[in-house]
Formats: C-alpha cells, sequence, structure tokens
C-alpha cells in the first residue's frame, strides 16, 4: 500500500466516528482531495480482497472501520462493546418525518403525529441525530430541524438518498418485510 | 381470546380484544389500529363506528397522554355531526368532513411504514460495532444466596459497631450573641469615639456574628448610645458615640 493509504487507514482506525473524504483529505497538507480519493480507493480494495474480521464500510457520507455482523453477538457476550440504545417508536415517528421534510418546525411534527413532540425532539437533539438547521419564515420565526450525519450513522446508511422513496413505500414494505433475524 | 385484565384500559367485551393505551404512540396510531383490526376502509371510513371505539378505548386514559386523545375525540365526534346535516342533492360545493382526516391518516400510515423501514435499517447497523464504545461496566457477581440467619446478623453487628456513635444534628435555640456583641462594642465605645465595623467583628466573622454585632448595633443606635452613619452607598459602616448621651 502506499503511504497515504497507510495514513488513511491509521486514521480510521483512530477515529470513533466515520471521516469523510474532505476530513480524509487534511490529513496531509501536502495532498488534495484526488489523491486522497485515490488513496481511499487503494485502501477499499485492498481491505475487499483480504479476509479480515473488520471491514471497511462506506456510512454517513464517509468511511468507517466497522466489525463484521457475524461477530456482533461474541463480542456483546463477552462484554467488549455495547450496542447503541434501540429508539422509541415515538423517536422514530419523529426521525421519520424531520428526516423527509426537513427543514420543519415543531408544529408541523406534531400536526403529522397528532401528539406534542417537544419532549421527543428534545432529546433526538441531544442524542445528536437531529440539529437546529435554520428559522423558519413563518410567526416566531420557529426553528427548524434537519437529520445529522449521526442519524444517518445510526442506521448505516450512505446518505439521505438511501432512504426509501415515499412512492415505492407501500409497494415495498406491504406485506411488512420479515423480521430481521435477532 | 385475550382476557381483559382489570388493569389495562380495554375495550367493552363484546369487541373481543384488549387495547393497551401505552403501545400507542399517539391518537393516529390508535386509530389506524381500529381501521386495521375491523379491517375498514380507509378511504370510506364509517366515522360514528370509529368514534364510539376510539372513545370506548379512552375513556379510562391516564390524565397525562389525555389531551391528544381528547382533541382526536372532540374531531371525530364533529365529523360525525357534520355528516349527519343534511345537504341538498347535487351540492358540488359540498366537501366530505372525513377527508382532512383521511388524509392525515394517510400520511400518517406512510410515516409508520418508514418507521418500520428504519428500524430495520437501525438493527442492521447494529450488528456492527464501531471503535469507541466503552465497555459497559462489569457486572458483579451474584451474592451467594446460601445465607444463615445468625451470619446476617453477625454481619450487621459488625457493620454497625464501626459506626462510632449516631450522627446526630445538634439543634442551637439560637447562635446568635447580640449580648456578647453589645458588650463588645460598649467597651469600643469606651475607648474611642469613632471606629468602623470591621473593629466590630473582626477580619473573619461568621454569619452569625455578623448579624449579632448588627443586631446589636441597631439596638445600641435606638436607644441612643451610638449612631451609624456611611459616607455613600456601600461605603463602610462609622460607628460614633453619641456625644449627648455620653455627656448626660
Amino acid at each position: 500500500m502506499s503511504p497515504l493509504a497507510k495514513l488513511l487507514e491509521a486514521a480510521l482506525f483512530a477515529a470513533s466516528r466515520p471521516l469523510t473524504l474532505a476530513e480524509l483529505a487534511t490529513l496531509d497538507p501536502e495532498v488534495g482531495e484526488v489523491e486522497t480519493r485515490a488513496a481511499l480507493a487503494e485502501l477499499w480494495d485492498a481491505w475487499g480482497s483480504e479476509d479480515h474480521g473488520v471491514e471497511l464500510v462506506e456510512i454517513a457520507e464517509g468511511w468507517q472501520f466497522l466489525t463484521r455482523r457475524e461477530y456482533a453477538e461474541a463480542i456483546e457476550r463477552a462484554q467488549f462493546a455495547l450496542r447503541p440504545r434501540r429508539l422509541s417508536p415515538a423517536a422514530l415517528e419523529t426521525l421519520a418525518i424531520i428526516a423527509y421534510r426537513q427543514p420543519v418546525g415543531r408544529l408541523e411534527v406534531d400536526e403529522i403525529r397528532g401528539v406534542d413532540c417537544e419532549a421527543v425532539i428534545e432529546k433526538l437533539l441531544e442524542r445528536g441525530l437531529i440539529d437546529i438547521v435554520s428559522r423558519g419564515e413563518g410567526l416566531g420565526r420557529p426553528l427548524l430541524y434537519g437529520t445529522t450525519p449521526q442519524f444517518l450513522e445510526i442506521l448505516g446508511l450512505k446518505g439521505l438518498d438511501q432512504l426509501p422513496r415515499l412512492d415505492e413505500l407501500s409497494v415495498a414494505l406491504r406485506p411488512p418485510a420479515p423480521a430481521e433475524p435477532e | 381470546m385475550t382476557t381483559p385484565s382489570p388493569m389495562n384500559p380495554v375495550l367493552p367485551d363484546q369487541s373481543g380484544f384488549v387495547v393497551e393505551l401505552e403501545q400507542f404512540s399517539g391518537p393516529l396510531d390508535l386509530l389506524l389500529h381500529l381501521i386495521r383490526e375491523d379491517e375498514l376502509d380507509i378511504t370510506d371510513l364509517p366515522i360514528a363506528k370509529i368514534a364510539d371505539q376510539f372513545l370506548a378505548v379512552i375513556a379510562e386514559l391516564g390524565l397525562n397522554q389525555a389531551a391528544d386523545y381528547l382533541e382526536m375525540a372532540a374531531r371525530l365526534l364533529r365529523i360525525k355531526a357534520q355528516l349527519l346535516l343534511p345537504r341538498r342533492l347535487g351540492d358540488d360545493e359540498w366537501e366530505d368532513p372525513r377527508s382532512e382526516l383521511v388524509r392525515r391518516l394517510l400520511e400518517y400510515q406512510q410515516i409508520r411504514e418508514l418507521v418500520d423501514w428504519l428500524q430495520q435499517a437501525a438493527s442492521r447497523r447494529a450488528e456492527q460495532l464501531g471503535r469507541g464504545y466503552a465497555p459497559p461496566a462489569p457486572e458483579l457477581p451474584p451474592a451467594p444466596l446460601a445465607i444463615e440467619l445468625n451470619d446476617l446478623l453477625a454481619a450487621a453487628e459488625r457493620v454497625i459497631a464501626l459506626i462510632p456513635e449516631p450522627m446526630l444534628h445538634r439543634v442551637v435555640p439560637r447562635p446568635l450573641d447580640v449580648e456578647g456583641a453589645t458588650a463588645r462594642i460598649q467597651a469600643l465605645l469606651a475607648a474611642r469615639e469613632e471606629f468602623g465595623w470591621s473593629d466590630v467583628v473582626g477580619g473573619r466573622p461568621s454569619v452569625a456574628d455578623v448579624l449579632s454585632a448588627f443586631i446589636s448595633l441597631l439596638e445600641l443606635a435606638k436607644r441612643g448610645t451610638l449612631r451609624l452613619s456611611q459616607r455613600e452607598p456601600f461605603a463602610p459602616l462609622v460607628i460614633r458615640r453619641e456625644s449627648a448621651r455620653e455627656a448626660a
């Protein structure tokens, strides 16, 4: 591997979150995004062709080393790592609305869910899954919310465009997809 | 089928199923559940029936979530009433009062489908671990449960014996020492014609010292033994012997 590819590998190993191409390009001030992209491709090929317990994953508009699925259970049983907490249905509903309507104010979320969402929105802000992205034009200039890279990360998505398109939904999900293996 | 428990809010028995409100994330969720349960057509809702069922379910609602459900109940009843109003045949202006609710239900149904999708995506993602998850604190091994009562009592006694003496809060009826302060001030008055606040209370006074000295000063000033003055707001307090009294 080239020295740059090895540098990227080290940085991705050290980071506890996905790193974007722009972030990786800051590692070496002599090197631009084009070279970084080439080195990343090199690293990608190296990890793709070899058999390891961890893999390089494209996620949240960046890259991250993650353990392979088949080892999660053993690692958890031995208590070496924790899976992230599951989100409540109320939190997921709120996230879904914000993901599709962003930037969106609280009143619109309340309206769609039919319940007051203030507490849920507070919690999502606290967990860093949503953020205040701007202010609306309406009365009182309401805060408008949008999703964060962390949102993509906990869902394992590369970008927002990986969310199902609304017009595909009923076709894709009815009857409900089989429950995932637990 | 299911046995309705008196603990949970339930529909009347004849409807044949139990509804626990905690499992719903809101009134729209509950409505969708009722619609699915009876396999109703969402675009042609039998409002009267749905409204009755909805009211039956929320009859035993906890107060903390009541508002959102009651608002929906009111909405259902209004739609029900609007449907009962007579309307002219061939009235093109007439708009189905259910349409707004149907639109919201369809929208909400879409959100629920997205929630399913998100849930699956999150579960799949959770099968892969990244770096930086701190390991949880190791759980302590379970305590041996085979224990004799005497051992337990002996252990408790050993623990109690280690406590030096019971910690009791000492109640001081009146920590202020106004008499002491008065005596000190009178001694100062005898020695000097004028002195400052810090002469009375010293360098590091306690709250009780300050209060005692202050009450005593006010009392002595009232009696005319001394005069209190400040050159400007927040300036140091100057205590001066009252000359008239002194002469007398």
